[in-house]
């Protein structure tokens, strides 16, 4: 059972007081979009082994959203940030290097490095 | 027959004797003995019967490893099977009795399944139950079921309670033997704050029996002095009867303790739920048993279980014990059966050694004829033992001599206890001098950092290899456990004031074992079919050596095969044995056929810990009302809906329940009646950007809504199904109250937060759930209106608070809010209170209705009154793939704006498909009611040769102001198929017929509602 | 914006209208109607603070801390929420004072005295009671005085601080009050101290 620090209020807590909310930096498509556009927005997801950038919800907490750096092999958290960014920040980005050398960044929101 | 020694046994209280029975027969212990030390005095060797075989079991282990006795315990409300004889402390009063026997312990009929056993070899389910098929259900399956299974389930609730307990340590150590004291010695004295939980009554371990000097005091004064020193240390904390049993993720751990219950009332075990920075396991090992025929009679013990019973009981197993080994450690077995003035025939020895190791030496002292080289060919007897055949370990088994015993002290060598090491990932490499499993230091289990979170420190470790020192020694042991734990200290920078030291020790030099996994190596089929790999499930090495010869080549799938290692024991004795023999079978090495996964808890936990204070009043959260109490005094049926509870109905004067509904629906058309609707959410939604956040969460236009009046919403899911839908009033120019269905007030606050903060982060909406500061109640009916003018205090006329209006005011001198809304087609108004206020309100309007017929109903009246209006209930109407559109709900869904939360779903080709099933009414040609979720069938068969369907029914109900039965269902372009005549097979092979009319049964107009 | 005043103060009741238990290791006891206002806006603004200090003559919490005296104090909800304590007699006059004070400011105040139950759990064993219940470590070294914690307590969301060393406030929904009760009971069962904490 992970372990999380939410960054809007300090408070690092268990899994149970959180709700994960999937992938992480999804760009919405609303009406006048493609097709294509609208079900990647919908259903496409990634589901990589390794360094994933998700959305958690502090549920029981500050009921506030924010994001997770995880690798969702080894359940390692890598950092937790704001929810208000549609790209992960860089120091976040450093310290996944850090700890993953080989990584190739697939930058939600941001297209690759 | 006692087989207690007159002195010895160091955990005994012989100050205190206590009575308890096994299968009956009152026998007598002392304090501080176990169950399984207490049978053992009296003599009772035998406690079970096997799984499969019913074959007569004893008792083989001392510790959490036994596979054989466990027991039924206790009776009535505080019956519990399986419990370990090993591990059970012996209580005055204590009842026990043997399991999976029939009729009796002594002669049981299923032992008859023995003398079958060539017939039911490994994967005997798999291959003789699948035909032929009759046989199944008149023959095998009354045959299994009489003779398959442990304990017996409990018939009653359990009497005793249990908790949870979050605990939060820096270092966590599992197991209180001499290594984890001098790992917590460590910690402690570094300052750490430290849990160190030790699953047995006593701290110390193996050591105070295996012997050994320590700083030149014994290994028990060396115990002693950490115990008292850590006892000092107000940053550790000590529990005995606390078991590690598992390790998870990101340091959790849980611990499974078990208490005393000094006072009525208090729990029986306590799951501790612990996080710790740092995990040390210190656990041990376990004795190997040895794989020769007939190595399940009773009086086959582990030869560590023959010396622990005999130094920490004083109990003696037999009077003739052989020893049979292929290590030293077992000889220490042997000089102290002899030491206490018990008879050792003889030694046998699998290995062949150049010279004799220290402890050979002193036991041939002492006058112990050592035949080395030699094995035992079988073991005679059969519910107790007779004697051994011995033969040369290298040859067939042709027999050199038999030697009288009654008990075989077999040791097979150790294995590290490498459970919690490996539970969260930590991997294991196979270390061929000593033939142990042992922790891989090179991939250790991570946590949230990424760091390695587990140390296995003692025993538990493993020997450290490439070094002088011996592995599995004392003096190793207790080395390891200082280094290892300064290395912990420091990786959590915790700084060490005075570098410890490893005390001296004093021990013997050990000759390194000789892996044996066959006795003798050349066994034929005959002896190895009686030669037992897994004492509980009945696995022999001829059913591992069949699996693989029939292409079970993983170690999962033999597993699994032959139920090897799948007891309650998970396998605690068996599995390195087993696969050692599997290894030999598929002519690999035992480290490229690999372990089976090691999965908590490490030996079973009650459900009653893991269910902790969840049960009963508190089994799960229950919401009430304010008015719930009076709800419940006057004959509501509860309605659970999400946590809430709702009244269903109100029953009068011994009324069914049916009849209740229908009355209540008549009085609410005819007088008035009163829904209690607190708990209908409500969210306050606030700021300049609020109407444009509104008109995004809703299908229709909420901005230009007027303050003062009311709107009903759509909110549809941004896959644009329809999700929830509630009654949206303005109450100003920046704020809007928004009504949600019950079970909707915390999801669709989420849903509106989620837009909030995760999208549209720049807009200035504040959002606030009230739901719970009001208490709501519907005051519904012709003469509604009455009701209120009674109680004074505000206009409620047409003219002043017309249909989809609100004001604020007072109502019988309650400061209230008023909403002309109607889920029924009757006039109606919600009317809001503080909830505080809201019994006293409730009591007024019963109070001043109470001549017009005033009468509470409940749910399932307002599910017909809405029904027969033609109203949608989300959840009925709606399953999570239905479109508002689909509900002829066109109207609510704003054609002026650019955007809305499911507005691009709603786009999609099959959103759009003029095929999709549409809402409409369902009148039966009979009038009776139609079955719920009955569905329309059309003509032919689909694809799979599934009769076509065309429609489904939605609600259903019998409807007392129609006098008929009324329903709502989608059906394939439904509305345009007015009075066509659907067919509806019902689950009782009746076809209900109906014909599609309008949904609105009653009052099309509106005529009521608008008055 | 004023979303309904107050008459018949009297009449009153909290959710279990001040239950009380004292069979085992802790006391518990519902405590109210206790005065609660929920302040959402910008925390940084010296109007908030000024507004929420100004009613309750307590200083402003930081981060997940709460300042209460007795009845009134100011509760650390989430980084754009406060939690108002005062008098149940004093709300209205204090949400009141506070939307006068917001003026045009976006921002947003509500009662909510009644949306909620307080319990009181004091004894030598409070902490160890909690900590039955809450995944949250309650030892003095890390739950100290001023902190306000949110978290799940068994199977519903709430709320506490320590108002001394053997004593805990703890808010939860009122319609969990029973609940919350029942639990509480259950974690002070006599016999069940566990002589940690």
């Amino acid at each position: 059972m992970l372990m999380l620090t939410c960054p809007c209020c300090g408070v690092t807590g268990e899994e149970t007081e959180f709700t994960n909310g999937g992938e992480a930096h999804l760009k919405r498509y609303g009406p006048g979009t493609s097709d294509l556009d609208f079900e990647a927005y919908l259903f496409l997801r990634d589901n990589p082994k390794g360094v994933h950038f998700e959305r958690w919800r502090h549920t029981y907490g500050c009921g506030k959203w924010f994001h997770v750096a995880r690798c969702t092999m080894t359940l390692e958290i890598f950092g937790t940030y704001e929810a208000h960014v549609t790209t992960p920040p860089q120091e976040i980005l450093a310290k996944i290097k850090s700890r993953r050398p080989d990584w190739i960044a697939r930058i939600p929101g941001g297209g690759s490095e | 027959m006692s087989n207690r020694l007159t002195t010895g046994g160091r955990l005994l209280d012989r100050a205190r004797q206590m009575t308890f029975s096994f299968n009956g027969v009152r026998m007598k212990g002392y304090a501080g003995d176990t169950l399984a030390s207490a049978l053992l005095a009296n003599d009772q060797m035998l406690v079970g019967r096997s799984f499969k075989y019913h074959r007569p079991r004893g008792i083989v282990a001392s510790g959490a490893e036994e596979p054989n006795a466990l027991m039924n315990m206790g009776s009535a409300a505080r019956f519990e099977p399986n419990q370990r004889a090993t591990t059970t402390v012996l209580f005055e009063g204590l009842k026990a009795e043997s399991q999976n026997h029939w009729p009796s312990l002594e002669y049981d009929v299923g032992a008859i399944n023995s003398a079958l056993s060539k017939f039911l070899p490994a994967g005997f389910y798999y291959k003789m139950f699948i035909h032929p098929r009759p046989l199944w259900k008149h023959v095998y399956e009354p045959f299994i079921r009489q003779s398959a299974g442990l304990g017996k389930a409990p018939q009653q609730p359990d009497a005793d309670t249990y908790e949870h307990f979050y605990a939060f340590c820096d270092v966590l150590i599992v197991g209180g033997g001499v290594a984890g004291l001098q790992a917590a010695h460590v910690a402690g004295k570094a300052g750490a704050k430290v849990l160190l939980l030790e699953q047995a009554a006593h701290w110390g371990g193996r050591a105070p029996v295996d012997g050994g000097e320590l700083d030149g005091a014994s290994p028990q004064a060396f115990v002693d002095r950490m115990v008292a020193e850590l006892s000092g240390m107000p940053n550790v904390t000590m529990r005995l009867h606390c078991m590690g049993a598992g390790v998870y993720d990101h340091g959790y751990v849980l611990g499974y303790e078990q208490l005393d219950q000094a006072v009525r009332g208090a729990p029986r075990h306590r799951l501790w739920r612990i996080r710790a920075a740092e995990v040390i396991t210190a656990t041990g090992a376990i004795e190997r048993p040895l794989s020769f025929a007939g190595n399940d009679v009773p009086g086959v013990m582990l030869a560590s279980a023959v010396r622990d019973y005999l130094i920490n009981y004083g109990v003696c197993s037999a009077d003739r014990t052989v020893v049979v080994t292929n290590n030293d450690d077992a000889y220490r077995t042997a000089i102290a059966l002899k030491n206490a003035g018990l008879s050792v025939p003889a030694i046998i020895d699998a290995r062949v050694l150049p010279g004799d190791s220290a402890l050979m030496a002193e036991a041939k002292e002492m006058g112990i004829r050592v035949l080395m080289g030699q094995a035992v060919a079988k073991v005679l007897g059969s519910k107790r033992v007779r004697g051994i055949e011995v033969c040369a370990q290298a040859g067939e088994g042709a027999v050199l001599e038999q030697i009288r015993c009654e008990c075989v002290a077999m040791s097979g060598g150790w294995s590290p206890v490498v459970h919690l090491w490996s539970h969260c990932g930590g991997k294991l490499v196979w270390n061929k001098d000593y033939a142990l499993f042992q922790p891989d230091l090179e991939n250790p289990p991570t946590g949230a950092d990424g760091l390695p979170f587990v140390t296995a420190v003692g025993c538990a470790a493993g020997p450290i290899t490439g070094t002088d020192f011996e592995g599995l020694s004392l003096f190793d042991t207790l080395r390891g456990a200082v280094e290892a734990t300064i290395s912990v200290c420091e990786r959590q920078g915790i700084r060490l004031r005075d570098m410890p030291k490893v005390p001296t020790v004093v021990e013997y030099d050990e000759e390194p074992l000789h892996p044996i996994w066959l006795m003798p190596q050349g066994a034929g089929p005959k002896l190895r079919q009686k030669t037992w790999l897994d004492y509980q499930n009945d696995v022999k090495v001829s059913d591992v050596q069949l699996a693989a010869q029939e292409g079970f080549e993983s170690v999962e799938h033999a597993k699994r095969y032959t139920t090897l290692g799948m007891a309650t024991d998970q396998g605690k004795l068996s599995n390195i044995n087993g696969l050692a023999v599997l290894a030999k079978a598929l002519k690999e090495d035992i480290p490229q056929v690999g372990t089976t996964t090691f999965r908590p808890p490490y030996t079973p936990i009650s459900m009653g810990a893991i269910g902790g204070e969840a049960r009963g009043e508190v089994f799960q959260p229950i919401r009430r009302t304010p008015m719930h109490g009076w709800h419940e005094k006057n004959g509501a049926e509860w309605e659970p809906v999400g946590h809430w509870r709702r009244p269903y109905a109100f029953r009068q004067n011994g009324e069914n329940t049916h009849d209740a509904v229908m009355r209540e629906v008549r009085n609410t058309r005819a007088n008035v009646g009163l829904l209690d609707a607190s708990t209908l959410g409500k969210l306050i939604v606030r700021g300049p950007d609020a109407g444009k956040f509104l008109d995004m969460m809703y299908t229709n236009m909420m901005s230009t809504l007027k303050p003062g009046k009311c709107r009903y919403g759509l909110m549809c899911s941004e896959n644009g199904f329809l999700m929830d839908d509630g009654v949206v009033a303005r109450i100003s120019d920046d704020t809007w109250l928004c009504h949600t269905t019950t079970g909707g007030a915390e999801r669709i606050h989420q849903h509106m937060e989620e837009w909030l903060q995760t999208e549209w982060w720049d807009w200035r909406v504040y959002v606030a759930n009230v739901t719970e500061q009001y208490a709501q109640i519907a005051v519904v009916g012709p003469k509604a209106r009455e009701v209120l003018q009674r109680l004074g205090g505000m206009d409620v006329s047409n003219e002043a608070l017309g249909f989809m209006e609100w004001a604020d005011g007072t109502l019988g001198g309650f400061e209230c809010r008023v909403y002309r809304i109607s889920f029924s087609g009757e006039l109606s108004y919600e009317i809001a209170v503080r909830a505080g206020q809201g019994q006293a309100f409730w009591d007024a309007l019963m109070q001043v209705g109470a001549d017009l017929g005033i009468m509470p109903y409940g749910t399932e009246a307002l599910h017909i009154m809405r029904a027969e209006k033609g109203f949608i209930m989300i959840g009925d109407e709606t399953d999570g793939t239905v479109i508002p559109q689909d509900l002829g709900l066109h109207w609510a869904i704003s054609k002026k704006k650019d955007d809305f939360i499911g507005k691009r779903g709603q786009e999609r080709s099959h959103m759009t498909d003029p095929d999709r099933w549409q809402l409409v009414g369902l009148a039966t040609l009979d009038g009776s009611v139609l079955p719920d979720g009955a569905y329309a069938v059309g003509s032919g068969t689909n694809a799979n040769g599934q009769r076509v369907t065309q429609g489904r029914v939605t609600s259903t109900y019998h409807s007392p102001t129609l006098g008929c039965g009324i329903a709502m269902g989608l059906v394939h372009k439904g509305p345009d198929r007015m009075g066509e005549v659907l067919s509806f097979p019902g689950t009782d092979g009746a076809i209900y017929k109906a014909k599609i009319v309008s949904p609105v049964f009653y009052d099309p107009d509106g005529a009521k509602q608008n008055v | 914006m004023i979303l309904m005043g107050r008459s018949r103060m009297s009449e009153a009741v909290s959710a279990l209208d001040g239950l009380v238990w004292d069979q085992g290791i802790a006391r518990i006891e519902e405590v109210g109607p206790q005065g609660m206002i929920t302040l959402r806006g910008d925390l940084g603004s010296g109007t908030i603070k000024d507004l929420a200090t100004g009613v309750t003559s307590v200083d402003m919490p930081g981060q997940s801390e709460a300042n209460c005296v007795a009845d009134r104090g100011i509760c650390w909800m989430s980084p754009d929420e406060l939690l108002i304590l005062c008098s149940y007699e004093d709300v209205a006059m204090n949400l009141q004072r506070i939307q006068k004070g917001l003026g045009d400011a976006h921002a947003l105040a509500v009662d909510v005295s009644e949306a909620r139950a307080t319990f009181r759990i004091s004894g030598d064993h409070v902490r160890e009671v909690l900590a039955k219940l809450v995944p949250v470590d309650l030892s003095t070294e890390a739950f100290k005085d001023g902190m306000f914690r949110r978290t799940r307590m068994a199977q519903v969301p709430a709320a506490f601080w320590m108002c001394n060393d053997h004593m805990v406030q703890i808010v939860c929904f009122r319609s969990h009050a029973q609940y919350v009760f029942d639990l509480l009971k259950t974690a002070a069962a006599p016999g069940s101290e566990v002589n940690l904490l």
